[in-house]
């Protein structure tokens, strides 16, 4: 209907794990640099919503566009979708704690996933000042040789942010940046994550709405339940919305 | 932490030194005749079994794949070899046939048309790479594709290899049966009852292992060798950073499967027997605890593994034949509760062991400070 050229479009999307409806029939249209946060209660099919983009599940129905409907991400599979430049940040920090910060980013680099390229590809200056460049960013300068399984919890999450922009991704897919988190690190991840709007599409999952405030900023916020979009709007709008607060913020509220 | 660097600088040397011990100065003492021939050609045996285990460690430290059938590919390497070798017997055998003696005996008249290309040794020695390749090749890409992993893996691997067993231990295979090939007499027109030949295919397995060790090095330095233990840690994250693991997988598989068959293929004309046994889970699963217990995710630690516990079997087979079993056990259950990293590891674990000692001693010695946060009660 809408000739708006989407990044990412999904329709319809389900799935249903044992008969628990994980995703219900899900509409959801990302444009390009947009940063998006996406919210909603435990189980209301947020990891799997990215477990869907990212091709490690299959839905039963719908359809998954990317590019403005170029490319159907069902019948890609993981790594032939993350050649496409989606990236993604996993709910607890996945990174290769066997191998040092620079080697991580070593890795994630741009550029041919080829054996042959793995055995005699160099890595070229532009390449190390890349690296350079993106351990600036993410603070992790001074680590740069030791251990990533040595890392502090909130340092992994940013080296895991940093593999994403090694990647040079389209779209970042953020799953819950800021758990585990001190108050302090939160917010630099909020930082991080705004000097890369823009730059790159991202959607950024999380429960930490003093987080969500802060990189939302008036931008658009999706409010997942039960598999299905609650509504979308501005953080503020969300916030008052009758409904989000009965199945959300108000069972959130009166937990705490 | 001391510990590391020294242990790490001391390698290099160690190993050129250990290199050229192994591939020069063993048989040429045995050409001035201070080491028997018989001890020789024990450790040309040893040094295949240490090739195998690199193969396995290969798979399994470096890559997280516990393979149990790398004695099939080893075997199946030694039986490439073996069918050039007993054409070879030609007319000097027992019924003083053209044919092998077991195909006299079943009552054959010609020989097989598979066979014939054997009597070329460059085919045979192409055969002991392609025919273990390709099976690992087929194997591993119906493996991999599937995302069958962990244990699910090594019981495949094992249950192919007690099949290709049971299939070579059938006669109308026309691969010997259970009593496989031996009396072998020449190679390359070389007897190979006479010690310089023996000799010299003692070289060429130093040789080999030698080049193999070098080969895994760097291959193990490359990115690719990042990206094998990347696999082995997390290999959703490879995965989903862009790499088609499957097929770097399927890659070290069949480079794996290569080495321990070239292992295989020198191994036989030393021994001078190959037969169906060889490639039974028992041999791949003891292969298994000669890595662990050198030190799984290392080079040269399959390597001291292999030569240690054959060496520790040839005496205690000889000296407690009936314990044999439990020692080997025992030591592979003491290995793995007290020494993670091995044979090869002990070094720096004892280093750390002392420094921890020498640290406590200092702060025995010295009066406690404030700063001691053990000092102050909860």
């Amino acid at each position: 209907m809408s000739q708006k050229p989407f990044l990412l479009a999904a329709e319809g999307l389900s799935k249903s794990f044992d008969g628990f409806k994980a995703i219900n029939d899900l509409n959801f249209y990302l444009d390009e640099g947009e940063l998006r946060t996406v919210i909603g209660p435990n189980g209301a099919g947020k990891t799997t919503f990215l477990d869907l983009i990212t091709g490690r599940t299959q839905p039963d129905e719908g359809s998954l566009m990317w590019d403005d409907g170029k490319h159907d991400l069902l019948r890609l599979n993981e790594y032939e979708i993350y050649r496409h430049g989606i990236g993604r940040k996993f709910q607890t920090p996945t990174v290769y704690n066997d191998h040092t910060v620079t080697e991580n980013l070593i890795l994630s680099l741009a550029g041919s996933r080829s054996i042959w390229h793995s055995l005699f590809g160099k890595i070229t200056s532009t390449q190390r000042d890349r690296i350079a460049e993106i351990l600036t960013t993410i603070k992790l300068a001074e680590h740069a040789n030791r251990k990533a399984g040595a890392l502090a919890h909130g340092q992994k999450q940013w080296l895991e942010i940093g593999m994403l922009l090694a990647q040079e991704a389209r779209l970042l897919l953020v799953d819950e940046p800021a758990a585990g988190m001190t108050d302090e690190e939160t917010y630099r991840t909020g930082e991080l994550l705004l000097s890369l709007a823009g730059k790159h599409t991202i959607v950024v999952i999380e429960h930490d709405m003093t987080f969500v405030r802060q990189i939302s900023q008036g931008r658009k916020v999706t409010v997942l339940h039960q598999g299905h979009v609650l509504c979308e709007g501005p953080v503020d709008r969300v916030q008052s919305d009758e409904r989000v607060i009965e199945v959300y913020l108000g069972r959130k509220s009166k937990a705490a | 932490m001391t510990a590391q660097p020294i242990t790490g600088r001391i390698q290099l040397p160690l190993l050129i030194v250990a290199s050229v011990f192994l591939v020069g100065v063993m048989p040429l003492l045995n050409a001035y005749g201070l080491i028997e021939d018989f001890t020789l050609n024990l450790w040309g045996k040893y040094l295949c079994y240490g090739i195998m285990a690199i193969s396995i460690d290969l798979l399994w430290g470096y890559t997280g794949l516990l393979c149990l059938g790398q004695a099939l590919f080893f075997t199946l390497g030694g039986y490439m070899m073996g069918m050039h070798l007993m054409l070879m017997i030609g007319k000097l055998g027992q019924y003083k046939s053209n044919l092998p003696d077991f195909m006299v005996f079943l009552g054959h008249s010609k020989i097989p048309a598979f066979w014939q290309p054997f009597y070329s040794f460059p085919f045979a020695l192409a055969m002991v790479f392609l025919v273990p390749a390709l099976l690992a090749y087929v194997f591993g890409y119906l493996a991999f594709r599937s995302r069958i992993k962990g244990v699910y893996f090594s019981i495949l691997t094992q249950a192919l290899t007690y099949g290709a067993a049971l299939l070579f231990f059938r006669n109308d295979l026309l691969m010997g049966g259970n009593n496989g090939f031996t009396d072998f007499r020449t190679l390359l027109g070389m007897d190979l009852r006479v010690a310089s030949t023996q000799r010299i295919l003692y070289i060429c397995t130093a040789l080999l292992m030698v080049s193999v060790v070098a080969g895994c090095k760097w291959l193990t330095h490359s990115r690719f060798g990042l990206i094998q233990r990347a696999i082995r840690d997390s290999e959703n994250r490879v995965l989903f950073s862009g790499y088609a693991t499957a097929n770097f997988k399927l890659f070290i598989f069949v480079v794996s499967a290569m080495i321990a068959a070239f292992a295989g293929a020198l191994y036989v004309p030393q021994v001078g027997i190959i037969n169906p046994s060889e490639m039974t889970t028992e041999k791949s699963l003891e292969a298994v605890v000669w890595v662990a217990l050198g030190g799984r995710g290392t080079l040269v630690g399959p390597v001291v593994g292999a030569i240690s516990v054959n060496a520790l079997k040839s005496w205690a087979t000889r000296a407690y034949p009936d314990l044999w079993v439990l020692i080997l056990g025992g030591s592979f259950v003491l290995v793995v509760m007290f020494m993670p990293k091995g044979i090869v590891g002990l070094p720096a674990q004892i280093l750390t062991i002392l420094s921890k000692i020498s640290r406590k001693q200092q702060s025995i010695d010295s009066p406690p400070s404030i700063s001691e946060p053990e000092t102050i009660d909860p």
